[in-house]
């Protein structure tokens, strides 16, 4: 001891001869991750695997102990993991097309089979997206452009999801979830259609609230009318021989000597005139 | 105790750096051998050892003597010598005068004082109020620590990772600018352009660490699907009016949904729409359908001003009607006549008359003579409005 003090460089050489025997046999099993333990390149076990459900703190993660120089050590994620899907032209059954981008969540369930099939999680990403898009164009392929935009979407999906996870099964991955992200219609003709159809809704939509304007006003007047009617009724109906009388004179004042009496009046009278009857002094 | 060490180590620290510059070039010398006296001119009082020759400097063979003078101590040598000429000038008597155990001693010292300052400095944690430290023993989990001083074994064992888990952040998809469009296919097949903001929060520290490899992309992309599928449930016209907060409550519930799923750790608290609207190509025909509803709120309107004329005037009317017919029951005879009389004076007094009397003759009637006398009024009437 005494001589490693006393030689300090001594002692900074064991330092480094211990800290490369502790790395090459100690690991750090982070508890986002899974390792494989690999001898010689062959797979020899696994720690802190997925496990459905399982508590962190209690999974397998933490330190590793293995044989230095001869096992090497491959850290796989054991998060949810995502693959995006270009966004890409989907024809539907019924000739329409749809500008569709999805994504799916996928977890690394199987390290030993994902590490054997293909290597690394990026390798895998790629190849699931590639399955996903042709899953995907597959099973739209076989709805209508409405389906896509009903609940009935949520079947669709699943449908996918099985699909994709047949295949991701074989690399290790378990699928958790698809989703359509965006389904649009794509620019152009498609697009602007749609637009003229929403234009022409919408005037249908502009007419027909008019004429129920109009409609409505019709009613409001008729009923009007209606009501002065009975009004009048009730009021004159009491002695319909007066109401005559009474009228006839507001009528006469009206007509000849109202606003609307325009280009003057003549009366020419016969002497027999009720009006001139007291003429003739009887 | 340990600020003790602490303040003791920190006065120390840089007379510990100028012994341990001086023990490399010790050991430079030293287990190497030193150069020939002349070459090591400060005066060092240290070990005249005769050790191995300097491997780095080969000797001439050509003349053993000169040697490794011209060549000297490598550069490593002269910088440190340089470094520790310097200092040894300001200090006490030069680190020269230390010899072998002396230096060791105070090199323990250091090794002592970088560990405890290492294990101070990774094993005590602040943990701020808004934040939570999740705790990894060796890379597993061990615990999460609310806020306050927390104990941790120090660094390579335990590791402490914060997150804040108060703070609420906010996610905007799409954007109220007219340049980035954010088109949704609503139930009736209709787009709306639709701007939304995320706010979520950190719920369980662990989750969120060790659960998703892109919380945030997961999040958005979550938020996407989510308000898609929701949209896809509404009509057009409910989406940009009344089913907006609706729609908000669904796309949060279904949002929690996915990523309780996930256990993503993650807590969805709401969403707002900021921007639902008609895409601006059609919006021409959206404001029609406003300027609709006006036309057709003003033809109401129109027609109850109808309604109020006219029921008022048969209201006037009657009522007028209802007053007379009291007065004339009284004496229906005398009023019937009254009436009658005030009105023929009213109406023939301002009219042009013409009374034919004879009996048994047909009257000849000048009616040019009558289209005169109307004429005439009708001219002087012109020309009284010309004055």
């Amino acid at each position: 001891m005494n001589s490693l003090f006393q030689n300090p460089m001594r002692l900074l050489f064991g330092v480094v001869v211990l800290l490369v025997i502790l790395s090459q046999s100690l690991a750090i099993v982070p508890e986002d991750k899974q390792a494989l333990i690999l001898r010689f390149g062959e797979i020899e076990r696994t720690v802190n695997r997925y496990k459905p459900n399982e508590d962190f703190g209690r999974s397998g993660a933490g330190l590793v102990l293995r044989v230095p120089f001869t096992d090497g050590i491959q850290y796989i994620d054991k998060r949810i993991l995502g693959v995006n899907m270009e966004r890409q032209q989907v024809l539907s059954t019924d000739q329409q097309r749809l500008q569709v981008d999805a994504f799916a969540r996928f977890r690394i369930t199987n390290p030993v089979r994902m590490y054997t099939a293909i290597r690394t999680e990026d390798k895998l990403q790629a190849q699931l997206a590639t399955i996903l898009g042709s899953s995907l164009r597959n099973e739209l392929g076989k709805r209508t452009f409405a389906t896509l935009l009903s609940p009935e979407r949520g079947a669709v999906m699943d449908n996918i999801q099985i699909a994709l996870n047949r295949e991701a099964n074989k690399y290790g991955a378990e699928i958790i979830d698809v989703r359509i992200k965006r389904a649009d219609l794509p620019e152009g003709a498609t697009l602007e259609a749609a637009y003229n159809r929403m234009r022409t809704a919408r005037q249908q939509e502009a007419i027909s609230i008019r004429a129920e304007g109009q409609k409505e006003a019709q009613i409001i007047r008729g009923g009007a009318d209606g009501e002065a009617a009975r009004i009048y009724a009730a009021s004159f109906g009491k002695d319909p021989e007066f109401y005559d009388f009474y009228r006839a004179m507001q009528s006469y004042r009206q007509t000849f000597l109202g606003e609307n009496n325009q280009g003057g009046t003549s009366i020419i009278m016969s002497a027999d005139n009720e009006y001139l009857k007291r003429f003739r002094g009887n | 105790m340990n600020d003790k060490i602490d303040g003791s180590m920190g006065r120390r620290s840089p007379r510990g750096l100028r012994q341990f510059f001086h023990q490399i070039s010790q050991m430079a010398n030293s287990p190497w051998g030193s150069g020939p006296g002349k070459g090591d001119d400060d005066g060092k009082g240290d070990g005249k050892k005769p050790g191995p020759r300097n491997p780095w400097v080969t000797p001439d063979p050509a003349d053993q003597r000169r040697g490794p003078k011209p060549r000297g101590p490598s550069a490593l040598d002269e910088l440190l010598r340089k470094g520790r000429g310097g200092f040894g000038g300001g200090g006490s008597g030069g680190s020269g005068q230390f010899n072998f155990g002396d230096s060791a001693k105070f090199w323990k010292w250091g090794v002592v004082g970088v560990a405890v300052a290492w294990v101070l400095f990774s094993s005590f944690h602040i943990v701020p109020p808004e934040k939570e430290g999740v705790v990894t023993r060796l890379g597993s989990y061990s615990r999460t620590v609310g806020p306050g001083v927390k104990l941790t074994w120090p660094a390579p064992v335990e590791r402490i990772r914060l997150e804040d888990v108060r703070a609420i952040r906010t996610m905007a998809v799409g954007s109220p600018n007219a340049t980035d469009e954010n088109f949704v296919l609503t139930r009736d097949q209709s787009i709306v352009d639709l701007a939304y903001e995320v706010r979520w929060s950190v719920r369980d520290p662990e989750l969120f660490f060790f659960q998703l490899a892109d919380p945030e992309g997961t999040i958005r992309e979550v938020a996407e699907s989510a308000m898609r599928a929701t949209v896809a449930n509404f009509d057009l016209v409910q989406a940009i009016g009344p089913g907006r907060v609706e729609i908000e409550a669904q796309v949060q519930q279904r949002m929690q949904e996915l990523l309780n799923q996930y256990r993503a750790g993650v807590m969805i608290q709401g969403i707002a729409i900021r921007q639902v609207d008609p895409p601006s190509q059609v919006d021409e025909a959206f404001k029609e359908v406003t300027a609709a509803r006006q036309e057709r709120e003003s033809a109401i309107n129109l027609a109850r001003a109808y309604q109020q004329q006219v029921l008022e005037r048969a209201r006037g009317d009657t009522a007028a009607f209802d007053k007379i017919y009291e007065q004339y029951k009284l004496a229906p005879g005398v009023t019937r006549q009254r009436l009658y009389y005030e009105t023929m004076e009213t109406v023939l007094s301002n009219v042009d008359k013409t009374i034919v009397e004879a009996r048994g003759v047909t009257p000849y009637l000048p009616l040019n003579e009558v289209q005169k006398r109307i004429k005439a009024p009708e001219a002087t009437a012109s020309a009284k409005g010309g004055e």
